[in-house]
């Protein structure tokens, strides 16, 4: 399956990444080979077939509702790229 | 003492006997990787000051007479593991300067137990890739010849043990990024059954496939640095509740009335001939050893690349979302808008593959194309593990080469996604189906260069992996080459 | 529109519940209102490079208790899924919440509207998500921010059947949900504070119709009188006076995929 360049921008748009113009071309190229590869699996006649999301179906554990951790907003904002009175800062939210 | 002749085990008793001290060992590793690592790049971090702090603490316990068996042990640990204090990049410019302000469990429970951690290993960036190229840290060279690449995404980890600077790594296995490089640098890498170990901490590619496990010399070291990490986790709810086995001392030497299955559909026309060789040869061994050889077949095999680049960009897509310049990592230079912000961080922090592979994943996921795409590929998923349950019906263990081919040059296949995805082939299937496969040295091609052999298992057999892989270790000699440096 | 004797207002609510659990649904950090900006989250709520979830138990019973009180069929398993979308006061880039399994389904509330009839609201399911931090934009030059301690707070979403038809039934359904709640204590029911908040689905339709006409979304009616005001006799005129309040969710909703599950009711042992 071949997929158009302007569903890749689109696709980009949605991912929040921009494709440059010059790499577009190779870009399609790629993900048109990569989608040709997937196409094998429309061989498979998988009606009856439960989908599998994870390797091991077991129970998950139980969490007991108690508050365990401190306040470690230092060590909490310590890697962030900004922020100001102890808030993360972005560019204004435009609702 | 030249450190890179030592085996784990062997190391062991040398520090118990008080024969060398936990410091003299780490210095010994940290002067040998200064003077090798500049040319293979196997190491993106050097902890030298936390590796000779931890070494005193050894030799302390040491002393004590409370030492583990891991107490004094130089390890390398791969990237994608958080450690508290020290940088965890990732592979990626992204995540270049961040310094977790928490310890991932694989990471704890190696330090509570001695270790000693030298660095962090170099890998594909955000384990996405089969050839260390994607590091923004620069490609890992394979130390049995610098012109070719060392697998991947564990590269790091597999090379600084060919090297010879450390004892034992820890990787991680999403597709085939512990064993694919362990048969490419020939050394043993072991992928646990999906759950054994803990991924708290360690940073996600896909949530569903990924698993941490020990990359070591022989399997006997393998089977100690298991030992330390396995076992369920309070803080990761799909870690297996199921007891640990004493690794170390279900080794056996030999493998009367194993069955072990040959998969018809993992000797491809194309395979290299001197792998066909050398799994006929580990056959003839394994025969030798008592093992009974019976033809199998898995007939989805074909359909688990396919299934592969669905379900893990599809996972990775919504996993490296979070990467968005605001609460850590990367941040473009002057957003106008929060869109901008958003949109330069990801583009200028993310490499080509990553970039690819959220697309991939960000268009199999998108409303339209879930059910043709992801919810087919999850149902793939199930036959392609039924397979492998029935062969376990009638056989103890799968025998397959682990790579099509042997180290490949470096740049040979980084222009072309596909080709580089089908040097995956044969280690897919195993994480698709959330099984326990390790991969051993079992010859050379005619460039000298390794070929490695899979072994796979049923859920939560490592020891047989591991006793199987010893067993073959005992009557052969593979295992024990290293390069020249 | 609504005093047409022709037409008819159709009404679906959905009523977004933070749960009164001392921690977050998925790690130990407080859920207490009000703290210091940032005092209150961890790796895990602010979703850090390598943190996994782990469930909080007395949600699930707290979702099962409501399921009980509305009459609602429990399931023994249910899933939780991923709904992406970028917003900087979602840390993960997507919200963990239940889509094709959620716990409880196929519910009913009566409820006595105003002229003195008896109804029944059936209530389409109810599931178990995660709530979002909080943005801060007034008095900020240029920049907005963020305080996660919200983030992680676990909510019920509580789906109505478009069965409401009238502002007045509405307020009578939120009256009575919020007061189960109470009694239940599993919610405060505090509108001020954003632990019981209301978004409704307003259509028009021709009576005697069962086609929905065009649907318009109401977001965060933060008080049962605002669903009732004297002034606008329904909420589709509410909207024309107030167009801001429309809008069509926060951009782009990929679709999901499952991550964890929630243990069975009932069976601690759970499905294998």
């Amino acid at each position: 399956m071949s997929i158009q360049a302007e569903t890749v921008k689109q696709v980009a748009v949605l991912a929040r990444l921009k494709i440059a113009d010059e790499a577009l071309p190779a870009f399609v190229q790629q993900m048109s080979n990569i989608l040709s590869l997937v196409e094998q699996l429309n061989e498979l006649d998988t009606q009856n077939i439960a989908p599998m999301s994870h390797a091991l179906d077991m129970p998950i554990p139980e969490r007991p509702d108690i508050v365990c951790n401190a306040n470690r907003k230092e060590a909490m904002l310590s890697n962030a790229p900004d922020c100001v009175d102890g808030y993360f800062q972005v560019p204004k939210i435009i609702e | 003492m030249d450190p890179s002749q030592l085996t784990l085990v062997q190391t062991q008793s040398m520090l118990r006997a008080r024969q060398i001290s936990a410091r003299e060992l780490a210095i010994a590793f940290l002067d040998r990787i200064d003077r090798i690592n500049p040319d293979i790049n196997a190491f993106i971090t050097v902890d030298r000051e936390g590796a000779l702090r931890a070494a005193q603490q050894a030799d302390e316990r040491l002393h004590q007479g409370n030492a583990t068996p891991m107490t004094g042990i130089p390890i390398g640990v791969k990237d994608l593991f958080c450690t508290e204090n020290l940088r965890t990049t990732c592979g990626s410019k992204m995540l270049s300067r961040f310094i977790p302000p928490y310890e991932s469990t694989v990471t704890r429970k190696l330090k509570e137990a001695g270790a000693v951690i030298l660095g962090k290993t170099n890998m594909d960036e955000f384990a996405m890739g089969s050839s260390n190229e994607t590091s923004w840290f620069g490609p890992v060279k394979n130390p049995w010849d610098p012109q070719r690449i060392p697998g991947g995404s564990s590269g790091g980890s597999a090379a600084a043990l060919a090297a010879g600077l450390a004892l034992a790594t820890i990787g991680t296995d999403t597709g085939g990024s512990i064993r694919q490089p362990a048969a490419l640098t020939g050394i043993t890498g072991l992928k646990p059954t999906y759950g054994r170990v803990s991924r708290y901490g360690m940073i996600a590619f896909a949530s569903s496939l990924d698993q941490a496990g020990p990359m070591a010399r022989s399997a006997e070291d393998a089977a100690v640095v298991l030992q330390c990490i396995a076992g369920h986790d309070a803080q990761d709810s799909t870690s297996i509740r199921a007891d640990v086995p004493d690794y170390a001392k279900t080794l056996y030497p030999r493998m009367d009335a194993i069955r072990i299955g040959i998969p018809t559909e993992y000797r491809p026309d194309n395979l290299l001939p001197e792998i066909q060789q050398a799994l006929e040869k580990a056959e003839q061994i394994f025969r030798d050893l008592g093992a009974v050889l019976v033809p199998v077949s898995l007939p989805h095999t074909r359909y688990a690349i396919p299934t592969y680049y669905i379900i893990a960009p599809a996972e990775a897509s919504s996993n490296l979302a979070r990467y968005d310049g605001i609460r850590f990592g990367y941040r473009c230079q002057d957003p106008v808008d929060l869109k901008d912000l958003y949109t330069r961080t990801r583009t200028e922090g993310f490499g080509d593959e990553v970039k690819r592979r959220i697309m991939l994943g960000t268009y199999v996921l998108s409303s339209g194309y879930y059910d043709a795409y992801y919810r087919k590929a999850q149902k793939v998923r199930r036959l392609i593990a039924n397979d492998f349950h029935e062969a376990f019906k009638s056989v103890d263990l799968l025998l397959t080469p682990t790579t099509p081919t042997t180290a490949f040059p470096l740049g040979d296949k980084i222009d072309d996604p596909v080709a580089m995805y089908l040097s995956d082939l044969f280690t897919i299937n195993v994480n698709l189906a959330g099984l326990p496969g390790i991969s051993i040295p079992c010859g050379t091609d005619a460039q000298g260069l390794p070929i490695g052999m899979q072994l796979i298992a049923p859920i939560l057999k490592e020891e047989n992996l591991l006793s199987a892989a010893h067993a073959f270790q005992t009557a052969t000699t593979w295992h024990q080459r290293k390069p020249e440096l | 529109m609504a005093h047409d004797p022709l037409y008819e207002t159709v009404i679906g609510l959905e009523v977004h519940a933070q749960m009164r659990t001392q921690s977050k649904i998925f790690c130990g950090c407080s859920t207490t209102f009000g703290a210091e900006a940032n005092t209150q989250i961890c790796p895990v709520c602010a979703a850090l490079p390598g943190v996994l979830p782990v469930l909080n138990t007395e949600l699930v019973q707290m979702a099962i208790k409501t399921g009980l009180a509305i009459q609602g069929k429990i399931r023994e398993r249910s899933e939780f899924s991923r709904k992406n979308y970028f917003y900087p006061d979602l840390p993960a880039g997507y919200q963990i919440s239940q889509f094709e399994l959620p716990i409880i389904e196929q519910g009913e509330l009566h409820v006595v509207t105003d002229d003195g009839n008896k109804k029944k609201i059936g209530i389409t399911r109810i599931h178990m998500e995660v709530d979002a931090g909080k943005s801060l934009h007034e008095g900020i030059q240029g920049f907005s921010w963020i305080d996660l301690n919200r983030t992680g707070t676990p909510l019920l979403e509580i789906v109505s059947e478009p069965d409401l038809r009238s502002s007045q039934e509405a307020g009578a359904y939120l009256k009575k949900l919020r007061s189960i709640l109470r009694y239940l204590q599993v919610c405060d029911g505090n509108m001020e504070e954003g632990s019981f908040r209301c978004d409704a689905n307003v259509s028009v339709r021709k009576q005697g119709q069962t086609r929905l006409g065009t649907r318009t979304e109401l977001k965060n009616l933060n008080s049962i009188r605002r669903c009732r005001c004297p002034g606008n006799p329904t909420l589709g005129r509410h909207l024309e006076h107030h167009p801001s309040h429309a809008r069509q969710g926060r951009g782009p909703r990929l679709s999901l995929f499952p991550r964890t599950r929630s243990p069975p009711a009932g069976d601690s042992s759970g499905p294998h």
